[in-house]
């Protein structure tokens, strides 16, 4: 029998107040560096959305004008999730950067294989950085790693004024600036700040959907204090992201006891150990997913994640496990309900555990999406058209 | 001249403080790695203490699978203990999934934040066992080095993902024409995760020089050092660079 545990009854605790916060403000700091001359602080461009953090402090989401730090595995591996972004932006008429003058923040390869440092990690992200800054769009970064890694790196520059020398003269070097944005944004966090505007424009009603969430590690417990919280979501005690999205579209939010284990990624083990990640996602997420909420569909924030906890699930199949429930990012969970193409736009013929399920749930006629997209490929093949274009997918 | 110290308090029976399996490297080699780890700037940071509580090994998803324990390693770095930490550096560290759950810490350490100055003395320095570690992950390195993006669409086949499921070999099959479905421009590659502009790839280039991370890499692995340097070089030269 499938259980709900509802959100509602977490709802007691009152929203924090900022003045008896942890951890100071790092952005009053950023603002004294910029005063003294030892940085430039990148402005959340108007109009921005204010959202609350843990601690009960302020975050600016900008709304558009944004540079999309792209993600590696999500443009390599399940390039619908980058994909739905972009058409999400596009859908509201919101003006963005997709930039070529990007590179990853290399977090992953860091985190599983240190062959880096803390100079060379912050350079890769304050290059960035700046070239968001030249072009005068704001970042936006689309991975949870690289949101959670640039945050610590934000930490590091402003409190080892070494490190900020080497890399100020490491920036002078490629004739860039040293900038800072004011604020770090993940994408998600701009998808739960636009998530009352998504449900404006809903096709589907998803009231009969139930979705667990996974929070994605880096997003909340790196620098935890800059993530977003909502007293009126689960009491303020867990991370609102991804779960307020769900609510904002009228499905279900299904709870589960493991909500706070990672998903076994591992960084190094997704790659070249993959029997640990594979027992971790299924056993502590999955299965305990599917046991205790039965949801229709697992939503997380993150590239990682996703890949995780899709891919792990075909070898548990094989040896019957209590699996299968298909999982996307919220980003492809708005998308499908604002009507984007299944597989023209969410692309989900890249993602693994079946997902046909829930698009008849939702109402969408995956099989006639299907042949729509492959006469597409079709006309790509044929050399009738080049690619897939915007105006294709119709925004 | 340093010297093993005759005995240390210990509150954990279970922690060695006899050179273990690792007698035939100096002590004073250990201090000087574990003397490393603590002159990072990031290391005050991550170390205030340890009441024990073990909050950051329940939360620990490699603690499920491994012989391997946050708590353990942020007590050997409480302690000093330059033996067990050289143990931890070789036979613990890459257990760790870098998921940083044990921030949970009541005492604000970062159990995960040590793991990665641990392994980055380890890296920096040759050992062998973070040569074994990353023996199968050299070609990761080589892509995110050389093209600014972790993993490519290319990298999808089927012999490398056999636990996927028959959907890789569908993505490899159809690679780039499903490539060329997708609207955003960027994203019509195959070998990289998206566009990347050639001047930026010779900052990055720039940035692995200036930093010290070629020397990283020669100490784990020369021969990839010879082949990212010849792309670097190759591309700085072209742009006019000289490094």
């Amino acid at each position: 029998m499938t259980t709900y545990i509802p959100i509602d009854a977490l709802r007691v605790k009152p929203k924090p107040d900022p003045a008896n916060a942890p951890v100071a403000d790092i952005r009053e700091r950023l603002f004294e560096l910029e005063e003294a001359g030892e940085l430039t602080v990148h402005r959340v461009p108007e109009p921005y959305v204010e959202v609350m953090t843990k601690y009960g402090r302020t975050k600016k989401i900008p709304e558009q004008m944004t540079w999309h730090h792209k993600s590696c595995g999500q443009c390599g591996h399940i390039p619908g999730y980058s994909t739905a972004i972009f058409w999400l932006n596009r859908k509201l008429g919101f003006e963005y950067n997709d930039p070529t003058d990007q590179t990853s923040c290399t977090a992953w390869n860091y985190y599983a294989s240190a062959t880096s440092n803390a100079a060379a990690q912050a350079g890769v992200a304050m290059r960035n950085f700046a070239a968001a800054h030249e072009v005068g769009y704001y970042p936006i970064i689309h991975c949870g790693t690289s949101y959670g890694h640039y945050k610590e790196v934000r930490e590091e520059i402003v409190h080892h004024s070494d490190l900020r020398a080497q890399v100020r003269d490491i920036m002078s070097k490629l004739g860039k600036d040293l900038v800072m944005p004011e604020e770090i944004v993940h994408y998600s966090e701009w998808v739960h700040a636009m998530r009352h505007r998504f449900a404006e424009l809903q096709v589907y009603d998803l009231s009969n959907i139930t979705a667990s969430v996974h929070p994605a590690c880096h997003y909340y417990k790196l620098v935890q204090e800059d993530a977003i919280y909502d007293p009126d979501l689960y009491g303020g005690e867990r991370t609102a992201t991804v779960s307020a999205l769900v609510e904002a579209l009228g499905a279900k939010v299904g709870d589960y006891s493991t909500f706070f284990d990672c998903c076994g990624f591992g960084f190094r083990h997704i790659l070249v150990e993959r029997d640990f990640t594979r027992s971790f996602a299924t056993q502590r997420k999955i299965e305990v997913m599917k046991e205790e909420a039965n949801p229709d569909v697992t939503l997380t924030h993150d590239t990682g994640c996703v890949t995780t906890l899709d891919k792990s699930q075909f070898a548990a199949q094989a040896h019957q496990k209590n699996v299968g429930i298909p999982v996307m990012s919220d980003a492809q969970f708005a998308a499908l309900a604002m009507g984007a193409h299944p597989y023209k736009v969410c692309q989900l013929h890249w993602h693994t555990t079946d997902y046909t399920g829930l698009l008849e749930k939702m109402g969408i006629d995956w099989e006639t999406a299907w042949i729509e997209f492959e006469k597409d490929v079709a006309r790509i093949e044929r050399g009738e058209i080049e690619y897939l274009s915007w105006e294709d997918v119709g925004v | 001249m340093a010297t093993a110290p005759a005995a240390t308090f210990t509150a954990d029976p279970g922690a060695t403080l006899s050179p273990g399996s690792y007698a035939d490297v100096p002590y004073e080699e250990k201090l000087r790695l574990w003397d490393e780890v603590k002159a990072d700037d990031r290391f005050p940071d991550y170390l205030y203490g340890c009441y024990e509580c073990g909050i950051c090994v329940a939360a620990c998803p490699s603690a499920r699978f491994y012989d391997f324990s946050p708590r353990k390693i942020t007590q050997a770095a409480a302690r000093e203990d330059v033996e067990l930490i050289f143990e931890q550096m070789n036979d613990d560290v890459w257990n760790c999934s870098q998921c940083f759950s044990c921030n949970r810490c009541p005492r604000q350490n970062s159990p995960g934040g040590l793991i990665t100055l641990l392994r980055e003395v380890a890296v920096k320095n040759g050992l062998a066992s973070s040569k074994e570690a990353l023996e199968g992950y050299t070609r990761i390195v080589y892509k995110i080095m050389t093209t600014g993006t972790q993993v490519s669409p290319d990298m999808l086949q089927a012999d490398a993902f056999p636990d996927w499921g028959p959907g890789v070999t569908a993505v490899s099959e159809k690679l780039d024409l499903w490539r060329r479905a997708l609207p955003p421009e960027t994203l019509h590659t195959t070998s990289m995760s998206w566009q990347v502009d050639q001047k930026t790839l010779n900052e990055l280039y720039l940035v692995w020089h200036y930093t010290g991370v070629m020397d990283m890499i020669a100490e784990v692995d020369e021969g990839l050092h010879m082949i990212i340097l010849d792309v670097m070089e190759e591309s700085l030269e072209e742009a006019g660079y000289e490094i």
